[in-house]
This record gives C-alpha cells, sequence and structure tokens, in this order.
C-alpha cells in the first residue's frame, strides 16, 4: 500500500482524538448491550422467584427452575435430539405453508388490484378465511386432508394468507398515479408494467405482509403439529407429549426451542426486507 | 425522421383534416366535460407548429394541463378533436415521476427499455441524455440521493431518450425553488436549441413562458378556453441577462394584463 499518497503528519494529528472517539463508541455500546443483559437476568430472577418462593415443593413441577430445565433436558443429548428433529419437522411444514401462502397471497393480491369488480368478488372470501377461527375449522381439514402433514401445511397457508393477500394489494394500490401513466404513455406491456413497476412499487408493502406471515406460519405450524399428530412428530405434538406425561422441563425447553425458532424466522424476514427494499424504502432500513 | 408516417392522434379521434403542413399539434374546437357535469375545456382551437415552442398559462382550473393529457392520450375529447402528427412523445410531469429503486441511467432508459429499442441504441440513448441534461457522473445514484433541481434533469432526460419530436411539460419547474427553476429554465432553452422538439409548456408563471416561448396562449377558467395568443418576438438562442431587458419586461407586462383580464 506504499503507492497511497497520504502524508503521515494528518492521521497521526488524528490519532488522540480518534482514540477518544473509539472509546466513547465502546463505551456506548457497551451501555448499549448492558440493557438487554439485565433485562435477561431479571427474567430468571423472576423465573427462579416463582419456582422456589410462589410454589411449594410439592408443586414445583409446574415451573421447574432454570437450572433443573437445563440439566434435565436441554443438556442431554438423549431429550434434546427428538426435539430439535421434531422442530427440523415443523420448520419444513412452516417453510413449504410459506412458499405456498406467499404465492397464492401475492397472485390473489395483485389480481384483485386489477379491477375494483375483482375485488368485490375475492376480498370477502379473502375476508371469510380471516375470520374462521382456525381451530373451528380444523375438523373440516383432517377429514378432506387426512390427519397428517398435508393437512398442517393447509393450517400454515390459511393462518398466512390473509396478511398477505392485503398487503399485497395495498401496494398495488397505493402505487403512485404519475408512475402508472408514464407506463401507459410508454405503451407497456401488461407484463412489462407488472415486472418494472408493479412488482417493485408493492414490495415493501408486500415483505410487510410476509414478516406478518412469518410470524403466523410458525404458530400454524405448531397448531398443525397438535391436531394433525399423525406421520412423522413436530414440536407442536412433543409439546402435546410432554404435557399428558407431566414432563414439565422437557415441555418447557420445547416451547423455548419453538419460541427460538419463531424469532429466527422473524428475524430473517426482517433481513430479506432490508436486503430487498432496503437501498431505496426506509421500511427495509434496520430500525 | 420524415413527415411521411401517417398522422396519429394518441388514442383514435385523429382528424387529420385540422393538422395542415407544417403543423404538429393540432387541437379543433376541443371540449371535454367530465361525466359529472364539469366542463374543463370548451371550444379550444389550437394549432402548433412543428418546432415551435408554446406555452399555456392561465390560472388553475383553467383546463392547461387538461390541454397536454389530451395531446398525450391521457384523456380524450368529448367534442372536437386532438391530432398530433407522430407517436413520438414525450411527457415532463410535474413531479418528477421516478422509480425510486432505480439508478438516474435505468430511470432515464425506462422508456427506450420499454419500447424495445436495441441494446446498442437505448445505451447510447441514455448516455446523450444523461450528458445532455449535466447529470454526467451521476448515473449510478439512486433518486432519493439527488435533489430537487436534479431529478427532475432526470425526468427531463428520459423523455430526450426518446428524441421525441413534441415535448409536452406540465408545470415542471412549479415544485423548484427560485434558483434552481431560473437554471432549469436555461436548461430547457438550451436543450430546445439543440434537440429541436415541439414543445407546450403549460406553467401559471407568465415571466417563465414569455422566457421559454415563441407563443404564450392565455387561457381562462371556467370553462377553460383560451382568451388571447401572444407572439413573443424575442430572438434565440435567449439568456439570463434577458430578464432586464424592456422588450422581455414588457411582454410580461402585456401578458400580465391579458392574464387579469376580467377575473
Amino acid at each position: 500500500m506504499s503507492s497511497v499518497p497520504v502524508s503521515g503528519a494528518a492521521p497521526r494529528a488524528l490519532a488522540p482524538r480518534l482514540t477518544l472517539h473509539v472509546g466513547r463508541l465502546a463505551l456506548r455500546s457497551l451501555r448499549g448491550a448492558l440493557v438487554p443483559v439485565l433485562a435477561l437476568a431479571g427474567g430468571l430472577l423472576a423465573w427462579y422467584g416463582v419456582s422456589y418462593l410462589v410454589l411449594a415443593e410439592d408443586r414445583r413441577f409446574l415451573l421447574p427452575p432454570p437450572h433443573q430445565v437445563w440439566q434435565l433436558s436441554v443438556s442431554d443429548p438423549a431429550h434434546l435430539r427428538p426435539m430439535l428433529e421434531a422442530l427440523w419437522i415443523t420448520a419444513q411444514v412452516a417453510g413449504i405453508g410459506f412458499v405456498l401462502a406467499t404465492t397464492i397471497g401475492v397472485a390473489v393480491g395483485a389480481l384483485m388490484a386489477q379491477a375494483r369488480w375483482l375485488e368485490r368478488v375475492v376480498y370477502p372470501y379473502a375476508v371469510l378465511l380471516q375470520v374462521i377461527p382456525v381451530l373451528a375449522i380444523v375438523p373440516l381439514i383432517g377429514l378432506w386432508f387426512g390427519f397428517s402433514v398435508t393437512a398442517r401445511i393447509v393450517v400454515c397457508v390459511m393462518i398466512a394468507l390473509f396478511p398477505i393477500i392485503t398487503n399485497t394489494h395495498f401496494g398495488f394500490r397505493s402505487i403512485d398515479r404519475g408512475l402508472r401513466e408514464l407506463f401507459v404513455l410508454g405503451r407497456a406491456s401488461t407484463a412489462q408494467r407488472l415486472v418494472r413497476l408493479e412488482l417493485p412499487a408493492a414490495a415493501p408493502s408486500i415483505l410487510t405482509g410476509l414478516r406478518i406471515a412469518s410470524g403466523q406460519v410458525v404458530i400454524g405450524a405448531i397448531i398443525g403439529d397438535m391436531f394433525f399428530a399423525q406421520g412423522q412428530a413436530g414440536i407442536g405434538t412433543l409439546i402435546n407429549t410432554y404435557r399428558a406425561q407431566l414432563r414439565s422441563e422437557d415441555l418447557i425447553a420445547a416451547i423455548g426451542l419453538a419460541a427460538l425458532f419463531g424469532l429466527l424466522v422473524f428475524a430473517a424476514s426482517v433481513a430479506l426486507s432490508s436486503l430487498l427494499v432496503g437501498r431505496w424504502h426506509s421500511s427495509g432500513d434496520r430500525h | 425522421m420524415t413527415r411521411t408516417a401517417p398522422l396519429v392522434d394518441t388514442m383514435g379521434d385523429v382528424d387529420a383534416r385540422h393538422l395542415t403542413h407544417g403543423l404538429q399539434v393540432a387541437f379543433h374546437e376541443t371540449g371535454l366535460t367530465y361525466p359529472n357535469g364539469t366542463v374543463a375545456l370548451e371550444d379550444v382551437t389550437l394549432p402548433v407548429r412543428e418546432g415551435e415552442f408554446v406555452a399555456i398559462v392561465g390560472p388553475s382550473g383553467c383546463g392547461k394541463s387538461t390541454l397536454l393529457r389530451l395531446a398525450a392520450g391521457l384523456e380524450r375529447p368529448t367534442t372536437g378533436s386532438v391530432a398530433v402528427g407522430t407517436r413520438s412523445v414525450g411527457f415532463i410531469f410535474q413531479e418528477a415521476t421516478l422509480l425510486p429503486w432505480a439508478s438516474v441511467r435505468r430511470n432515464v432508459g425506462l422508456l427506450t427499455d420499454l419500447a424495445r429499442l436495441p441494446k446498442a441504441v437505448r445505451r447510447q440513448r441514455v448516455d446523450h441524455a444523461v450528458e445532455a441534461v449535466g447529470l454526467g457522473g451521476f448515473g449510478d445514484h439512486l433518486p432519493r440521493a439527488l435533489s430537487g433541481g436534479m431529478r427532475m434533469r432526470v425526468s427531463l432526460a428520459r423523455a430526450l431518450a426518446l428524441q421525441p419530436e413534441v415535448m409536452l411539460l406540465d408545470e415542471p419547474f412549479g415544485a423548484l425553488d427560485e434558483l434552481t427553476r431560473q437554471e432549469m429554465q436555461l436548461q430547457l432553452l438550451d436543450l430546445y436549441d439543440r434537440e429541436g422538439f415541439t414543445a407546450l409548456f403549460v406553467t401559471h408563471s407568465v415571466s417563465e413562458a414569455v422566457l421559454l416561448a415563441d407563443r404564450v396562449v392565455v387561457m381562462a377558467p371556467r370553462p377553460g378556453r383560451v382568451r388571447a395568443v401572444v407572439d413573443i418576438d424575442i430572438p434565440r438562442p435567449r439568456g439570463p441577462e434577458l430578464r432586464f431587458d424592456p422588450a422581455y419586461v414588457a411582454q410580461v407586462q402585456a401578458v400580465s394584463e391579458l392574464l387579469r383580464g376580467e377575473q
């Protein structure tokens, strides 16, 4: 790097101030990290409090203390491995459901935006899908799709579809009128308009829908596990079993894993947003 | 381009009889009444010669923008006709109207892409247009990194890349601050001299209209109609020193008086 023509004096003169600055930054980030750590410690403390102070010893199985959950469940491969395997099944169900819901939801939302009459035909069905309680329609889904993996995927799709449809529709509807007219003046074909204007312009809104749906789909997969327990067991299936056998350490560990998985999926969808539209749209910015 | 191409209107209401030799745009007894009964335009007859720069001034609600939208084919007249002698029409909106996710170059090339011009032609047109508006070096910037004036330049370049024979400008500088606005006016004068398009320019600034145009059309509202047409006999090329020229000032005064007319 000797060819870079930088005078040595200037950086040296800056050095003390720079150190000070770095020091201040480090302090600030330390303080930033301290808050979540304290919050976590507070949570664990409260947990211990309930286990040992609220619950009498004969009822401590309702909420075993953290170290016991760790010792008897999480740190024991014989307990952890089946959970991870089940979680993998659930993740696959959620993933397939998410992809299907995205495909169907974006297509339906885009279709609804094409004409008022289409909107008025399709929208009531979308709302219906949303207002039917999933638990109420579970028996019917079981009859139609069997009580196995297919039915779980159907639950995922149903529960994730509505936010994708409505957000896609909103995104298409909110496209700037001037831009639309520009494409009319440019004599754009329907395909050109879709690819070069509508999909990118609606992307921030569609991604908002996907963020909501990504949370829903995890819930859907776990509900699905619980009600459609035939075939390979998902984490929801295990949670049900642990409850029935009063294995509260495993139950809490499994719930924790499921929550961790949900968090991971949500983080992934936020990252996807910032990757796809962060460059030009504020909704993709990291907060 | 030779004028052997068939006379074209944009929506099928062509009335070629009124687009006689040497005319590029012809409004003939054009009227537009909206379904709710509002009369936006009534009986406007306005021939625009090839290569002419016509400015349209008037208070809000006089239908001056509607006139442009008719010429572009975004609206169609309910009476009379609108004829445009070419398919090669550029339109500049009040806002820059850019794709926020696309770079300056991709925005400038948008219309040539939609028209599926050959790739080499597209690149050459985009290069030329970006340079012509003085945005060389900003090709990879996103719109949100640009100032309002620069965004409007991108919008101009996008229209120029089509090499339009007719340029329709709908209050393009209305949203800019005064200094940027004056810069853009000079830029447009320069582009007009070099590129040689026919221009229809809507504004509510009389001084802007007189500075730019060969003819100024003064419109009156409710219903929108032409009140007067004023020839501006100031030679080109025109520069910033014109603003203090007595002839220019006199013209601005005359048009202003016509505009105040009977309100």
